[in-house]
């Protein structure tokens, strides 16, 4: 598919070729299934192909942005959200689709350093922005103090909304929002868990302002 | 979602000739992104107008505070400025939506947002608003979050800011910029009763942008509050709410501000509330006497019949809240 990694920039995913993956396997199973969702978890291709008709077609555009400390550079469809362009085109599949309309925060994420729902966000607008995900909490093997505060609390079930609540957790102490148990509960309002984690959640989050 | 094309304004004078040519402005696009992906909305292209230096929240010579349009909700309800002197626009904006949300919503986006009715949001459902002559879904619907004021055969659906109720309670005015110029169009005119036309939701004209929101001068001091109720503690929209601002001087009332939001058609300002509280002094007696009237006129339906009672209780509260007395 020409849109679905369409700059050289963009490096294709690790295990393409091998074995298929979840994913890979879900994406193919879909297509097979004749539901190519619009704009959606399935890249659709452009009028004519290749990078060059993609960069010249008029809804699509060329974006530069950061993600991670790694400068990107991706021709895409402009209805591409950030949340698409982070698990589809850049294979950072940390950050999650929940509902997909903003309602839930499993795709949060920060741009320029403030917490945003990526699914909300059109990848399009972001040219020059510094985006960092999940992935780029960590320096090397050693985790974020909220990654470690969610372990040391055991704050998840299934896990799904957890990258979610870190990168919101995150921004909720950069923010100052902690100075109760219940002022963290109303900043971290726009992460909802499933599975019930909140009051270890809040713990969590408690832990590492207490840190800092 | 369907196709459409993508310019960034560099400049105000870009972004009005792109309007002109039919473009649609994107601010922070968390309505308009996510009605996009429902095919609610459909535009052939959108303009980005996030480049234009309308991020100033500044004092006006008047003594009235003018809150750019691009300001985000997170930056406005965090103002010195708004939080100190208009305590009523930072609860209500930190009473809505999520901080993730906030972050990115803006003031103009904020008052510009379109209906949650779920109705509206299913595009197979008849909706007046989304296809003019449809038909109106909710009205023998399910009916429970919609107005009980100012609704018509038509259009149920509640306006769904929170800020645009303490706005409205402030009698703020919309500065538009447009091609023919620069205009502005009291609070009170902005938003548009549905009658037979709702999908005609704001005074603007055709490549007009909102460049900002200006609050008047009140008295001071001028006590304010926002009351949110809701079906969860927080992240949810209102199913009652009030903005309430009052001015006492020597222990009478001389100034009273009061809307509410979650029960109009548009951020519905509650006059007859307004005129019971001037020249009178706080008393829990005075408090439920003028709330008696927050609910004159209302035509609840099937499933909201609560929101009457619950309006009324809503008012008197935060009237006891911001007024005090006993």
């Amino acid at each position: 598919m020409s849109t679905e990694l369409p700059d050289s920039a963009v490096s294709p995913p690790a295990e393409s070729g091998s074995a298929p993956t979840r994913r890979t396997f879900i994406a193919t199973t879909t297509v097979a299934g004749g539901a190519a969702l619009a704009g959606g978890l399935v890249a659709v291709p452009l009028p004519g192909s290749g990078e060059a008709a993609a960069a010249e077609a008029p809804h699509g555009s060329r974006v530069s942005l950061t993600v991670n400390g790694v400068r990107r550079t991706v021709t895409i469809d402009n209805r591409t959200s950030l949340l698409d362009l982070l698990r589809e085109h850049l294979d950072l599949t940390g950050s999650k689709k929940g509902c997909n309309a903003g309602a839930c925060g499993a795709c949060t994420v920060l741009v320029d350093g403030r917490r945003v729902n990526s699914c909300l966000t059109l990848a399009v607008r972001l040219d020059g922005a510094e985006v960092t995900t999940i992935e780029g909490l960590a320096k090397g093997e050693r985790l974020h103090p909220l990654q470690q505060a969610f372990i040391d609390q055991d704050a998840f079930q299934c896990g799904y909304c957890t990258p979610g609540q870190i990168m919101s957790g995150v921004a909720c102490v950069q923010e100052g929002h902690t100075g109760s148990a219940e002022e963290i509960r109303e900043w971290m309002s726009g992460n909802i868990c499933r599975c019930g984690c909140y009051v270890k959640i809040v713990r969590a989050v408690e832990q590492t302002a207490g840190r800092k | 979602m369907h196709p459409f094309t993508y310019t960034k304004a560099a400049d105000t004078r870009e972004a009005l000739n792109a309007g002109r040519r039919g473009g649609r402005y994107i601010a922070g696009g968390t309505t308009l992104v996510d009605l996009m992906r429902e095919t609610v909305e459909h535009p052939g292209s959108l303009v980005d107008i996030s480049a234009l230096p309308l991020r100033s929240v500044t004092a006006t010579k008047s003594g009235g505070l003018r809150i750019g349009a691009l300001v985000t909700m997170t930056e406005a309800a965090a103002h010195p400025k708004v939080h100190a002197l208009y305590p009523v626009v930072s609860q209500a904006l930190e009473l809505s939506a999520s901080p993730q949300l906030r972050n990115m919503a803006t003031i103009g986006g904020n008052i510009m947002q379109r209906t949650r009715c779920t109705y509206f949001r299913d595009v197979t459902a008849p909706c007046n608003k989304r296809e003019p002559g449809s038909g109106c879904a909710a009205l023998h619907g399910y009916n429970r979050s919609h107005a009980i004021l100012g609704t018509t055969d038509d259009c149920v659906a509640t306006h769904p800011s929170d800020a645009a109720v303490a706005f409205a309670a402030l009698e703020a005015t919309v500065h538009l910029l447009g091609p023919a110029g620069e205009r502005t169009v009291p609070f009170a005119d902005f938003h548009l009763k549905p009658g037979s036309t709702p999908h005609h939701e704001q005074a603007l004209r055709p490549g007009e942008l909102i460049t900002a929101v200006e609050i008047p001068p009140h008295p001071r001091p001028l006590k304010s509050g926002y009351l949110k109720v809701r079906d969860r503690q927080s992240y949810e929209f209102a199913l009652t709410s009030a903005a309430v601002a009052l001015h006492l001087r020597h222990g009478v009332i001389r100034e009273a501000k009061v809307a509410a939001g979650g029960v109009g058609t548009v951020p519905w300002k509650l006059p007859a509330v307004e005129r019971e509280l001037i020249g009178r002094r706080p008393s829990n007696a005075l408090w439920t006497k003028a709330a008696e009237r927050a609910a004159d006129g209302a035509r609840p339906l099937e499933h909201n019949r609560f929101k009457v009672e619950l309006l009324k209780r809503t008012v008197e509260r935060q009237l006891r809240v911001v007024g005090g007395g006993k």
